[in-house]
């Protein structure tokens, strides 16, 4: 059996069509509907709640925790105020990318950061004659999303305080039904939101507040198919689908950069040295071999394709996460590795790796699509992301 | 007399004879296989020793069969069904266990129970012996180039191999560099922090060695147990519906299809030779039969010193197999039951039981173990890898009864004062009592015990000092070494004469590979 997460009591009973993924050793549901649309329209028109507690947490303690954590992520650790989270991404010793999470400064020499995949050796590795102590505190701490134009009407008749000050990438404590709540105002879904950190055994009663109070604003809890939606949208890469981690890869063309993944700005060149530093300043100099782009596949261009068989165009129904090659002219020039089709922008988009030369925004590319099982290609063209980018996100 | 003329005889029905005499057979060769017992096999035999109950008397997993030959012979279409062996239950003294399963995150929980540190590291080591797996693996296929040669051949053979060596980069090259020097538990330290764990672990780099976990060359030993291949992927164990006979029969079946004439009850005595060259075999019981060429099956000592005359060989050889280490290390034990074993630490029946359990708590635990057999003695505390076959395939044993498979090491051939009855029934309780500390209803469950000693095993299958791999499995008897210099390659020094068993290179276990490859030696020959 499957681990189950803090949430597990409310969530099981929820999910109508017993439709569970697993992520991270942990069920959790795909959508809690027979469909997702409606969950995903609850995240950008009203409030969506997600269990996001598969999450590996990681809590860093000691005068050395910000060296620490200096040494291993590509972002200036050192700057990161208390209250404030950082998003980052860490490399190996070659500069190709281990995996990525946010980084909380819970207090002076306290760090909660977050990772898709077990981390604990690796941050225990690199603390070698350092001060610090490192729990893994994934087990111990359930983790809400609470995302959605509504999220903060939500958290602050949930929590019974105001949350309009506290800014994006930032931090707060406050108390739901007695529970004690870290909130951060950063999510995976590109829309106004928060995360909620609390101790797993407060799960329930913290799970049903958020609903009771979300309820009139019409808060839905979603799952996994309604949130890739969102973080495709938001242009957000995930790990596994979009990248493969370098100490996982099993030859060095699955490896990828941070600069091969749109995450240049993340890379603080300007640190003395942290893991992966040399590699990545030789690769900043000479310019990164991929990008990581957005591309719209032209409805036209499939309208056309299937036309040609009698058919409409047909649209992905959920998001795939498919390796899908990439042409310009007659040469495969990449690949994208998520797609769907946007029900609020209208559009067919995907995360695509291109050879560099292919990667700026304008450029012409075709996708392969198979238009009753003949492969064809469609006309797509990169586009910056993230392809929706609401005001309200940072407001 | 003269019989029917062959173009080859092979002697011996093992798995390296059958799958030698199907390939010849494939090439339109008029081939004879002879099998000195009534059925065909070898170490991988499937026999009804008590009623109704079905042993794989001596060797009972399968994974390092070469996927080639499974293809090219077509073994499916001739019975062969090799089910999956999901997991390892290691029990532990006080009632605890550790426990790896067939599902990666339920495996990554359990470990995480023991050791967080180990739970990550485990994934990497994966990743690490499967890029070293992958390495050897071209090595298994190819013929060992003679490092001593200057021919063109030997060149070509030397440069590939230096080629491949260069391309696997300084991090993997040093780790192969690691894993042909080092010790399993030295290799393991690197690694791991849980003891059950690098116990268990290590336990694949003593399996048919006379070496404990801490002498030096037995991370090898791991690796070679570590490319076990089933489907494509590396490091999956296996269990032959019908036992490790239905692998043989299986190839036996592919060789008569092919035409291969096979002959059981025929005990063959010594090759004959005319001038250097073979001109067939006699029988134990004086019938000559003759032939272009021989190939044996036998392991190194009894294909050199018991088939031919000494004189017909030069004298560097015969010192280097006389030097040639057998030292068989383990036993076995077959039981039947009444019941299913219930072990303390994970009551009940459930998924364990279709798994190996390993009697592996420490390394310590191992080295004791060794210790015991350095001075000729069976351990007092061995080291038990056992699997319930009838969970894994009703058919072996009837309807609600069971078959167990325990194998035991050490169990010293050069036990002191020889092999007994006595000898060997002490043995049988050891192991029992042993494995009822785990699983107290154990001894009540026993309908029928067959103990096999390395000196059994030497008996019965006639592999010299009862060791399972023709040989050890150590740096010094592998690859260009394996059985001795400069006849690494199945041919010998009478001319059509070959040797195929897996004292040859790559080496043991269920691989065929040794068969395969002396086939096309022959074959190249165009002997």
């Amino acid at each position: 059996m499957l681990r189950v997460t803090p949430f597990h009591s409310r969530t099981a009973p929820l999910c109508q069509g017993q439709t569970w993924r697993r992520w991270a050793g942990h069920l959790v549901a795909s959508s809690y509907e027979l469909h997702h649309d409606r969950e995903y329209h609850a995240i950008r028109s009203a409030a969506a709640l997600f269990d996001v507690s598969p999450l590996y947490k990681y809590v860093i303690t000691g005068p050395d925790s910000a060296a620490l954590l200096d040494r291993v992520l590509t972002r200036d650790v050192a700057r990161c105020r208390v209250g404030q989270v950082l998003y980052s991404p860490w490399c190996d010793i070659a500069g190709k990318q281990i995996d990525d999470g946010t980084v909380a400064r819970l207090g002076e020499e306290t760090f909660r950061l977050t990772a898709a995949e077990p981390n604990l050796r690796w941050l225990q590795r690199n603390a070698t004659g350092l001060r610090v102590a490192i729990a893994d505190a994934s087990e111990r701490t359930a983790a809400l999303a609470l995302q959605g134009p509504a999220a903060r009407l939500v958290l602050e008749r949930a929590a019974g305080a105001g949350f309009g000050t506290l800014k994006y990438f930032r931090l707060a404590e406050t108390t739901i039904r007695g529970a004690r709540v870290t909130v951060s105002r950063t999510g995976y879904t590109g829309d106004l939101g928060y995360e909620l950190w609390l101790d797993a055994d407060r799960a329930v009663e913290v799970w049903d507040a958020v609903i009771e109070a979300g309820t009139p604003y019409g808060l839905t809890p979603a799952g996994i198919l309604a949130l890739d939606v969102a973080r495709i949208e938001a242009g957000l890469i995930l790990l596994d689908v979009d990248y493969v981690p370098a100490n996982r890869a099993l030859i060095e063309d699955q490896k990828s950069s941070p600069f091969e993944l749109g995450l240049g700005w993340t890379v603080a060149l300007d640190k003395p040295r942290f893991v992966g530093r040399t590699a990545l300043a030789a690769e900043a100099a000479r310019g990164p071999a991929w990008r990581l782009v957005g591309i719209e596949v032209q409805w036209e261009s499939l309208e056309r394709l299937h036309a040609a068989v009698g058919l409409p165009p047909r649209l992905p129904t959920v998001a795939w996460r498919t390796s899908v090659p990439l042409y310009a002219r007659d040469r495969q020039v990449g690949y994208a590795t998520s797609g769907c089709w946007s029900p609020l922008l209208k559009k067919y988009i995907a995360l695509a790796h291109v050879e560099g030369a292919h990667g700026a925004p304008g450029a012409a590319l075709e996708m392969e699509v198979t238009v009753e099982h003949r492969r064809r290609r469609a006309a797509a063209v990169v586009v910056p992301t993230p392809f929706f980018d609401p005001e309200r996100k940072r407001a | 007399m003269t019989a029917a003329r062959y173009d080859v005889v092979v002697i011996g029905g093992g798995h390296n004879g059958l799958v030698a005499a199907a390939y010849l057979a494939r090439a339109g060769r008029r081939v004879l296989v002879l099998e000195r017992r009534e059925r065909v096999g070898g170490a991988a035999v499937t026999e009804e020793v008590f009623p109704g109950f079905r042993y794989s008397v001596f060797s009972y997993v399968v994974s390092l069969l070469r996927p080639e030959i499974v293809r090219e012979l077509d073994l499916p279409r001739h019975g062969l069904d090799i089910l999956p062996l999901e997991s390892t239950v290691t029990p532990l003294p006080g009632g605890d266990y550790l426990a790896a399963w067939g599902d990666h995150d339920r495996s990554r929980r359990e470990l995480y129970r023991h050791s967080p540190h180990d739970a990550e590291a485990v994934d990497e080591f994966g990743r690490l012996m499967h890029h070293m797996a992958l390495a050897v693996r071209p090595i298994l296929s190819m013929m060992p180039p003679d490092p001593a040669s200057l021919s063109p051949g030997d060149l070509r053979g030397l440069l590939r191999l230096g080629r491949h060596f260069a391309g696997l980069g300084a991090e993997r090259f040093h780790a192969l560099y690691k894993l042909m020097t080092m010790s399993a538990a030295d290799f393991l330290d690197e690694w791991f922090e849980c003891e059950p764990l690098k116990a268990t672990k290590s336990a694949s780099g003593i399996i048919g060695t006379f070496l404990g976990p801490r002498s030096p060359g037995t991370a090898y030993v791991l690796l070679h147990h570590y490319m076990g291949e089933l489907d494509g992927a590396f490091r999956a164990w296996g269990f032959a519906r019908g036992g490790t006979g239905a692998v043989s029969e299986a190839i036996a079946g592919a060789a008569r299809a092919a035409g291969a004439e096979i002959r059981t009850g025929a005990g063959v005595a010594r090759v004959l030779t005319r001038g250097g060259r073979t001109a067939g075999v006699v029988l134990d019981d004086g019938t000559e039969i003759r032939a272009r060429a021989v190939m044996s099956g036998l392991d190194p000592r009894r294909t050199f010193l018991g088939l031919l005359e000494e004189g017909e060989l030069p004298a560097e050889l015969v010192a280097d197999v006389r030097r040639y280490r057998f030292r068989g290390s383990s036993a076995k034990v077959n039981l039947a039951l009444s019941e299913l074993p219930d072990f303390t630490c994970m009551p009940g029946p459930g998924p364990h039981l279709r798994g190996a359990v390993s009697i592996s708590p420490s390394i310590d635990y191992l080295e004791r173990a060794y210790d015991d057999a350095k001075y000729g003695e069976p351990s007092r505390r061995p080291y038990m890898d056992i699997v319930i076959p009838s969970m894994i395939d009703p058919g072996m044993a009837p309807p609600g009864r069971h078959v167990m498979s325990v194998f035991v090491q050490y169990a010293p051939w050069a036990v002191n004062g020889g092999w007994t009855d006595a000898r060997r029934e002490q043995l049988g309780d050891t192991v029992i009592d042993t494995i009822a500390e785990h699983a107290p209803n154990l001894k009540r469950a026993i309908l029928h015990r067959q103990v096999i000693t390395p000196a059994d095993i030497e008996r019965i299958t006639g592999l010299s000092e009862g060791n399972i791999f023709q040989g050890e499995l150590a740096l010094q008897q592998l690859f260009f070494l394996r059985p001795a210099p400069a006849w690494a390659r199945y041919r010998t020094p009478v001319r059509g004469f070959y040797q195929c068993g897996s004292g040859t290179h790559p080496g043991g276990g269920i691989m065929g590979a040794s068969g395969r490859l002396a086939a096309l030696a022959l074959l190249a020959d165009r002997a």
